[in-house]
């Protein structure tokens, strides 16, 4: 089969981009950061209002933008973003045309539609349920009109994906097995068709609701099936963010997995185990039984844990081993002293990396414990963890990979290369400084979701310890900080694509290269020490282990001294 | 560069394992299973564990059968509202209603004696965080939580809630004494 359409290399890269794949891939990515930013700007009202000291926003308006940062953030910057992730890592990689861009256009119309009516909606003012949206606290119609249509969009954006594998296989445009990289933006899709259908589920009967035609929606089955989306959700990032580690480490490193088996079987343990994991939410909650929620939230989460922690090994393994047989053998970290700091791509892979793996693995175990949970449940150490997960693990994993496709896709020179060296320095470490004085404050009892902790002229008002104003106020520093070093983020992909010098397309012709697959390499064991290939990031996961141990710990032994329940 | 490419050898499944990964994926699942045993073992030797005891309940006859409670055990009244302070004898029913924005009643209980605690919200999702002890439990309305209280430590609590139930939820704080 035969269709008109071309393929251009990328001089720099070596990738071949399919000309509607492209496109695709562009509009896509630049939609995101377009959330990205709008969520960067409603970040600033959050922080500066948690701040005590500042208190900026009204209680209404804090509420509004609250909820329309969390929309922003989590689902339309991440969507869009992992939709132009699913199509470079299924066109891209595998060098074949895109299927049905005409259905892969619509599906991006419709995200775009419902992300707009459903930001609408909240800047009405009418629908400042949050997120989570918890039923019977009603929204305008129109806001879960626009989650669904928006969802519809992003299903069609999976099915596409999934075709154009069916494409590259049926055309022949490589040989062997699908790249790791592929195959874990393959497991993302299908944790994103789960997810999605989980809020069709749940979010069309409440939207039915808010038209008046179903009379009620059980609060306690919304919220159990709600989080089956809200969890899954950020599972579709986690293998998203994942695979893009694995491919800046081949890009940047020319790293190559320690063992092929061990990386794609962490990937499917994501897919067997997440989504029944979500049932974590629902630990404080009456109405379930404590058998259901071991089950789930022990014996299928950790199995998700531990593919965490297998890619915990395996990521930065690939690395040491990439750099050790470039000759960075000496003693146990010259490989990770040698790394290529300077280039943003690496960096921001790094940090996140770390970040990702001590802030938000740990804690987000240490939740996911049905008797600990009890400590923080719903305090502002639940934001501390999640920001733990989703802006230092797949914010600034995503920061990264836009560092190298605006000249590869876009064609474009970063400006201020400079600054961009910077960037994730400042941006990483502000928010590793903001998710800790967040769990910190969390540790202490102040609540999520809260418009005033100082309770003002209520007469039954608490005093919380001058510890936690001091966290709060901590909050809100490290968060500006934060939101700069987005902004500079913004400054640099914006700038780069405004005023950057043009670079040179590459050669386009009419028909894809053929992808040969990898070279068998050499045996690993020919560098290291003490029969490890990777001693130092052998070293690293073992201090990782430790304090993960020491931690748990520590909050079993406070939960032993609180007011017995039973 | 092999992430991005098709593996050297189609079949992945059937590739060598590293020796450090076999190691490492060794720990990590006993530490795995370390985790899971604390969960389970805890319900056996722990004495923080939610009851799983509830109802689904009207939460018109809730508000009725907490009020009947009130009358019985009001020992006294607190702030301009009049919020009763009850004072229940060891090992009675107790109630507690969540609803937009405040805690009723305050509790007056004694120190190392067990109470059955029964909570609902009568319109949103509320969440019951004990203050300073940190102690969360999310209220679910249309379901009565039943959960046995012992209080280990006398002094005042606050009780803030700290799931969003709209403009006044920084309203929403409750008392508690223990004796």
């Amino acid at each position: 089969m035969t269709v008109s359409t071309t393929y251009r290399t990328c001089p720099r890269s070596g990738l071949q981009f399919e000309d509607q794949a492209e496109k695709l891939i562009k509009a896509n990515a630049f939609t995101a950061i377009v959330a990205l930013l709008v969520g960067g700007i409603l970040a600033l009202g959050v922080v500066l209002t948690r701040w005590p000291a500042v208190h900026l926003l009204a209680a209404d308006t804090f509420y509004m933008v609250l909820t329309a940062h969390g929309l922003d953030m989590l689902i339309y910057w991440m969507i869009f973003f992992e939709v132009a992730v699913m199509y470079f890592a299924a066109s891209t990689l595998l060098r074949c045309r895109i299927a049905t861009p005409k259905i892969a256009w619509l599906g991006y119309w419709l995200m775009l539609i419902g992300a707009v009516v459903n930001n609408i909606a909240v800047f009405q003012g009418e629908s400042s349920v949050m997120m989570t949206s918890y039923v019977p606290m009603m929204a305008h119609w129109s806001f879960y009109l626009g989650l669904v249509v928006f969802a519809v969009g992003a299903l069609i954006a999976c099915a596409v994906f999934f075709g154009t594998l069916v494409v590259a296989k049926r055309e022949k445009t490589y040989e062997g097995s699908i790249p790791l990289v592929t195959f874990g933006a393959m497991t993302a899709a299908i944790i994103a068709v789960f997810t999605l259908l989980s809020g069709a589920i749940i979010l069309v009967p409440t939207l039915f609701l808010s038209w008046g035609l179903v009379q009620n929606v059980d609060p306690l089955a919304y919220r159990v099936i709600w989080w089956a989306l809200g969890h899954s959700s950020q599972q579709i990032n986690v293998a998203t963010h994942i695979s893009i580690w694995y491919a800046v480490a081949a890009i940047v490193l020319g790293a190559k997995p320690m063992s092929e088996r061990v990386s794609r079987g962490a990937f499917l343990l994501y897919i067997l185990f997440l989504q029944l994991a979500s049932a974590h939410h629902i630990l404080a909650d009456p109405g379930v039984s404590t058998e259901w929620k071991i089950v789930n939230t022990s014996y299928f989460m950790y199995f998700a844990v531990l593919a965490s922690m297998i890619h915990a090994l395996s990521v930065p393994g690939a690395m040491e081993v990439a750099q050790r047989a470039k000759g960075f053998n000496k003693g146990l970290f010259e490989w990770l002293r040698k790394a290529p700091w300077g280039n943003p791509v690496f960096s921001s892979i790094f940090i996140s990396l770390v970040g990702f793996g001590f802030l938000g693995g740990i804690t987000g175990v240490m939740m996911g414990t049905e008797q600990l949970n009890l400590l923080i449940h719903n305090t502002i150490y639940v934001p501390g963890h999640f920001h733990a997960t989703v802006v230092i693990g797949t914010t600034m994993t995503f920061m990264g990979l836009t560092y190298f496709l605006v000249p590869v896709l876009f064609r474009r020179e970063i400006i201020n290369p400079g600054l961009a060296r910077l960037q994730p320095f400042l941006f990483g470490f502000a928010m590793y400084a903001f998710t800790i004085v967040m769990m910190g404050a969390g540790t202490l009892g102040v609540s999520r979701r809260h418009w005033d902790m100082a309770f003002n002229g209520n007469a039954l008002a608490y005093e919380w310890p001058g510890a936690a104003y001091l966290m709060m106020g901590l909050v809100g520093i490290t968060g500006v900080i934060a939101i700069i070093g987005g902004a500079v983020f913004i400054y640099l992909v914006v700038g780069s694509l405004l005023w950057g010098k043009r670079l040179d397309g590459g050669k386009v012709s009419n028909t894809f290269t053929f992808l040969n697959r990898a070279a068998p390499s050499a045996p690993l064991q020919t560098y290291g020490s003490a029969g490890f290939v990777a001693p130092g990031t052998f070293v690293l996961t073992m201090i990782f282990l430790l304090t993960f141990i020491l931690y748990y710990f520590v909050n079993w032994k406070y939960l032993g001294q609180l007011w017995g329940l039973s | 560069m092999t992430a991005i490419l098709p593996p050297s050898d189609r079949l992945w499944w059937k590739h060598p394992m590293d020796r450090q990964e076999t190691i490492w994926i060794i720990i990590s699942f006993i530490w795995c299973m370390v985790m899971f045993a604390m969960m389970v073992g805890w319900h056996f030797f722990g004495k923080q564990n939610l009851a799983t005891e509830t109802y689904k309940v009207d939460p018109a006859a809730f508000a009725e059968r907490a009020e009947a409670f009130a009358k019985k055990y009001t020992v006294r009244t607190e702030t301009e509202q009049e919020v009763p302070v009850v004072a229940p004898p060891e090992g009675s029913d107790v109630y507690m209603i969540g609803r937009l924005w405040n805690w009723w009643p305050i509790l007056e209980l004694e120190k190392g004696k067990t109470y059955k605690l029964h909570m609902t919200s009568m319109d949103y999702n509320h969440g019951f965080s004990l203050q300073p002890i940190n102690l969360n439990i999310q209220v679910v309305p249309g379901y009565e939580h039943v959960i046995k209280v012992t209080p280990n430590e006398s002094g005042t609590y606050a009780i803030v809630c700290n799931e969003f139930c709209g403009i006044g939820h920084h309203e929403m704080v409750g008392r508690l004494y223990v004796k």
